[in-house]
């Protein structure tokens, strides 16, 4: 294929505005990630907490958010992951997508100063808190075949969570996203495979999830399909839900020119 | 990411059933039959080819990036990797491969996303998920069904610390793909008019998607 010299122009243009997209999104410009919390850091006041819930091991949560609202995850005894789906409240066709969040933040590490966001641009959740930082982003969550060849049985699992959930909020099964999993720590060597780093995942680490938007949530506490241990024995998940009068311009906000972009773009769409 | 070793095919072009050139930035569907052979090939090198599959008797049921990635235990699609759908089955079979690994981390650009990307300069620039659903809704889906597909001839490494970008593609002109369905699927392809990043060298071109009959018993 013969390129005209105006193509030729237009392309060392754009690959030129891509690297440096690529080098600040990799790098530390414009500011570095905020280090994890201290799993006995960022304590509570009382009169923030709004509920408190806790999810038994193999079952699921469904409920509302409002913006504004936090979800603090606690891994109370350091053998739960949870998978989280979530859909904008007044337009469920809107709904977290995960690609878009590892694609567009340069990272399928999701952590503390990092967000998630749907098909449409916007912010879902702000990472706030995170005493963890090892989360799955790309394999999902169990399923009952998963179970069957991994335990030899029957068990709860997150996709059959995820279907009951969905229809008590008026969903189907075709509307379920694929989920952002908590306290999985699962990493990709340089081959390719994907490992379970279990010195990642430890008792009473927690993880807050700031609603930026009005939200239909549905949480699954499944034991992730990758998680080495050969006997089924979840946790039970620790669920407190806070709000704080003022919400600040946090890192999660500012940190990068993707976040602000996304951040601007959640603020239209609200004001329209 | 591991070495890449190629795996040819030795299909007859001249019994090939269906040959049909997809125009640069254009969307494709089709259904395939269960045991037919869809070929992709890459024929101008270095162009990312979006693509989603739903089975043709239910579009509710439809490839599952998770499940494929968790039964292979590995990032990137290749030769021997099995679709999964988002109800556990295997929709279709990778069976031959020259142009690379395939990514199915990364997902379809769309024009809001590339907002956030790029910049809102590019808001009115066409996107894959654009083609997705207009595809789509001539099946009656609609954008809910667009889900996170495979990109074919995309390169998209992701390192051991987390690290994960779309870097210039390995596929030279002519290079394919080869799957072969397991059940009846609807095919949908965009093929990906980005030009803000290196998954189609900056400039879409046409590829083409041929279809054999499934080998006589």
């Amino acid at each position: 294929m013969t390129l005209t010299q105006e193509q030729r122009a237009e392309i060392a243009v754009n690959r030129a505005n891509y690297e440096k997209l690529k080098s600040a999104g990799q790098g530390a410009a414009p500011r570095a990630l905020p280090p994890l919390t201290p799993r006995d850091g960022a304590a509570l006041a009382p009169e923030h907490i709004v509920a408190r819930e806790t999810i038994p091991g193999g079952w699921y949560w469904y409920g509302k958010l409002r913006k504004g609202d936090t979800l603090r995850l606690l891994n109370a005894d350091g053998r739960s992951s949870a998978s989280v789906i979530a859909w904008n409240a007044h337009d469920v066709s809107e709904r977290i997508n995960h690609a878009d969040t590892v694609k567009v933040q340069w990272s399928a590490s999701l952590r503390k100063g990092r967000v998630i966001l749907s098909d449409m641009g916007k912010v879902v959740f702000s990472i706030t808190q995170d005493s963890s930082g090892a989360h799955d982003a790309l394999v999902g969550g169990s399923t009952a075949p998963s179970n069957t060849k991994k335990y030899g049985g029957d068990f709860r699992n997150t996709r059959d969570n995820f279907i009951l959930a969905a229809a008590k909020l008026g969903l189907t099964r075709a509307d379920i996203p694929l989920p952002i999993t908590f306290f999985a720590p699962v990493e990709t060597d340089s081959e390719g495979l994907f490992v379970w780093n279990e010195s990642k995942r430890a008792q009473n680490d927690f993880v807050d999830l700031r609603a930026e938007q009005d939200l239909l949530i549905v949480i699954s506490n499944c034991p992730h399909p990758l998680d080495p241990s050969p006997d089924y024995a979840p946790g039970a998940l620790e669920m407190i839900r806070y709000r704080l009068p003022d919400t600040v311009d946090d890192f999660c906000r500012t940190g990068s020119a993707e976040s602000i972009r996304a951040f601007q773009n959640t603020k239209s769409a609200a004001r329209a | 990411m591991s070495k890449f070793i190629c795996t040819p095919s030795e299909r007859d072009l001249a019994k090939a059933i269906y040959d049909f050139e997809i125009p640069a930035k254009k969307p494709w569907s089709r259904v395939l039959h269960k045991g037919q052979t869809l070929r992709i090939v890459d024929s101008f090198g270095q162009q990312a080819v979006d693509t989603l599959f739903y089975n043709a008797a239910n579009f509710a049921e439809r490839y599952s990036a998770n499940d494929t990635l968790r039964e292979q235990g590995s990032a990137y699609v290749n030769t021997g990797t099995k679709l999964i759908s988002s109800e556990g089955r295997v929709m279709a079979l990778i069976t031959a491969n020259t142009g690379g690994f395939h990514d199915t981390s990364a997902g379809a650009c769309s024009c809001e996303s590339n907002t956030v990307r790029f910049g809102h300069q590019v808001k009115y620039q066409h996107a894959c998920r654009e083609n997705f659903v207009l595809e789509v809704s001539k099946y009656g889906m609609g954008k809910r069904d667009v889900v996170p597909n495979i990109n074919f001839f995309m390169n998209v490494p992701v390192e051991p610390d987390g690290k994960l970008a779309i870097v210039d593609g390995e596929s030279k002109p002519g290079d394919y793909v080869e799957l072969v369905a397991e059940m009846d699927i609807l095919c949908v392809i965009s093929n990906c008019p980005q030009i803000n990043n290196p998954c189609n060298g900056f400039i879409p071109t046409p590829v083409r998607a041929l279809i054999w009959e499934a080998p006589e018993a």
